[in-house]
């Protein structure tokens, strides 16, 4: 036991939370399943302290040769439009975040995942698995070849389709960064009737959209976009945790 | 909001910019816009899913236990497409994190976090009981494990405590229990005592609403 000794002059980072008007609401009414899900009470308020401003440290071992590249898979290659998805992970203090894990998974350029779940009649293709894994390098960079996405139709309402999109699971360096979200790709004419796009407050919404980058399209082979991932940064100001019990 | 920012609205048409310009200096420290966060979907299956995602104590560990629970609805109704992960102290009150300002611990067989989908009807995760960290008050919090549910229906993850029914001394002092606002909230987050370890439901509504918290 490290005892009581240890409980002051810790100095321990306070992760700024995006103000409520900029950040995905849990529930969204126009959103079906969350009807019976989202939570109902105000959440209570957790100041930060060791639990939170900690996390696991997960990295290549948690990847295997081939997780970045999803169009060879089972001895063949998917089909579809080839993309190259690259960005960088960033705080919001905009430092890169290094060595951190990155999944993604997404439909096959059917609009079908590989799940016993999804019974939408599009083919499945025998060489997409649609999983991917990359850990960030020294500078926040990922990158990785896939296939784009197709859209789906999921039923919340009628004629209700998926746009386009790759889903994403982050992990930084704390328990309090942790992040799951989806990529969407430019100028998708389902946008508007998209309940869990438009979840997030519109001044928001073209954080979650990637940017076709011309400069990394290479010829005759890919496609490539761009989206950059921020987590939460810390407050520059220094703490001291018996000073302040607010951000112990 | 950071000027750098600019947010033109995707779904409407596009807005022509003021075309003021600005000192060529920032005013303030560079802060960029997070990411917003998205459900995980029906599928998280297909890019979640670790062989050794259970165990954030390594199988045969010695103190080993099993932390089991269901998530449910405010129907009342299983969910079973959520994930939930654990992320926690060692039995010392260590963490096995080179962020833990007091240096990361190297406990035996402990990765300290794991995630376990409800598919078969509850999660379980096999860890080793927390012990007590320094609350920054000049105390100690009581045993607890930060979880996170992520499904279907939730935009975003939510976030609770474990805390133990059996260490009600522990449980007294804590500075978060203490801070709710009854002993009903209180219960929310106390995992019971089972055969090989502890269980702990999530319920998302109803009258037995867990405590989420804002982190
Ligand atoms: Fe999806």
């Amino acid at each position: 036991m490290t005892g009581t000794t240890a409980a002051g002059g810790l100095h321990l980072p306070r992760y700024v939370r995006e103000p409520a008007a900029l950040r995905t609401p849990v529930g969204f009414p126009d959103y079906r399943s969350a009807a019976l899900r989202a939570p109902l009470r105000t959440p209570v308020d957790l100041p930060h302290r060791l639990t939170e401003i900690t996390g696991p440290v997960l990295g290549e071992d948690r990847v295997r040769p081939g997780d970045a590249d999803l169009t060879v898979r089972s001895g063949g290659e998917a089909l579809g439009q080839r993309v190259l998805v690259h960005g960088r992970v960033l705080d919001s203090d905009g430092r890169p975040v290094s060595d951190a894990l990155v999944e993604v998974w997404q439909a096959n350029a059917a609009g079908r995942y590989r799940h016993v779940g999804d019974n939408w009649p599009a083919p499945l293709d025998p060489h997409f698995d649609g999983l991917g894994r990359v850990v960030t390098d020294s500078l926040g960079r990922y990158e990785f070849l896939t296939i784009k996405p197709g859209a789906y139709p999921w039923g919340n309402h009628h004629n209700a389709w998926r746009p386009a999109h790759i889903h994403f699971s982050l992990f930084g360096r704390a328990f309090t960064q942790r992040l799951v979200t989806q990529m969407y790709f430019p100028d998708d004419p389902l946008f508007g009737q998209d309940p869990i796009f438009n979840a997030i407050p519109a001044a928001a919404r073209h954080r979650a959209i990637s940017r076709c980058s011309l400069e990394r399209t290479q010829d005759n082979w890919a496609l490539a976009f761009e989206w950059d991932v921020v987590l939460r940064g810390t407050d520059q100001t220094p703490f001291e945790t018996d000073d302040d019990g607010d951000v112990a | 909001m950071n000027p750098l920012d600019v947010p033109p609205d995707p779904a409407g048409p596009s807005q022509p910019r003021t075309g003021r310009r600005g000192s060529g200096f920032l005013t303030e420290p560079l802060r960029l816009g997070t990411t917003p966060s998205a459900t995980v979907g029906p599928y998280l299956a297909i890019g979640l899913t670790w062989p050794d995602g259970a165990w954030a104590a390594a199988e045969g560990a010695e103190g080993g236990i099993w932390l089991r629970g269901r998530v449910l609805d405010g129907a009342g109704d299983v969910v079973t497409d959520a994930m939930v992960e654990t992320w926690q102290a060692d039995p010392d009150g260590g963490f096995p994190s080179p962020e833990d300002p007091r240096g990361a611990s190297t406990y035996p067989g402990f990765r300290g976090f794991a995630r376990a989908q409800t598919l078969p009807g509850e999660f379980a995760v096999h860890t080793l009981k927390p012990g007590r960290v320094p609350d920054g008050q000049g105390g100690l919090q009581a045993p607890h494990v930060a979880v996170s549910v992520f499904a279907r229906g939730l935009l975003d993850r939510v976030v609770t405590r474990v805390y133990f029914a059996d260490e009600a001394q522990a449980n007294a002092d804590d500075v978060v229990l203490r801070a709710l606002p009854d002993d009903a909230a209180r219960s929310t987050l106390l995992a019971t005592p089972a055969d090989d370890g502890y269980r702990f439901d999530v319920h998302l509504q109803g009258e037995r609403e867990t405590v989420f918290f804002a982190v």
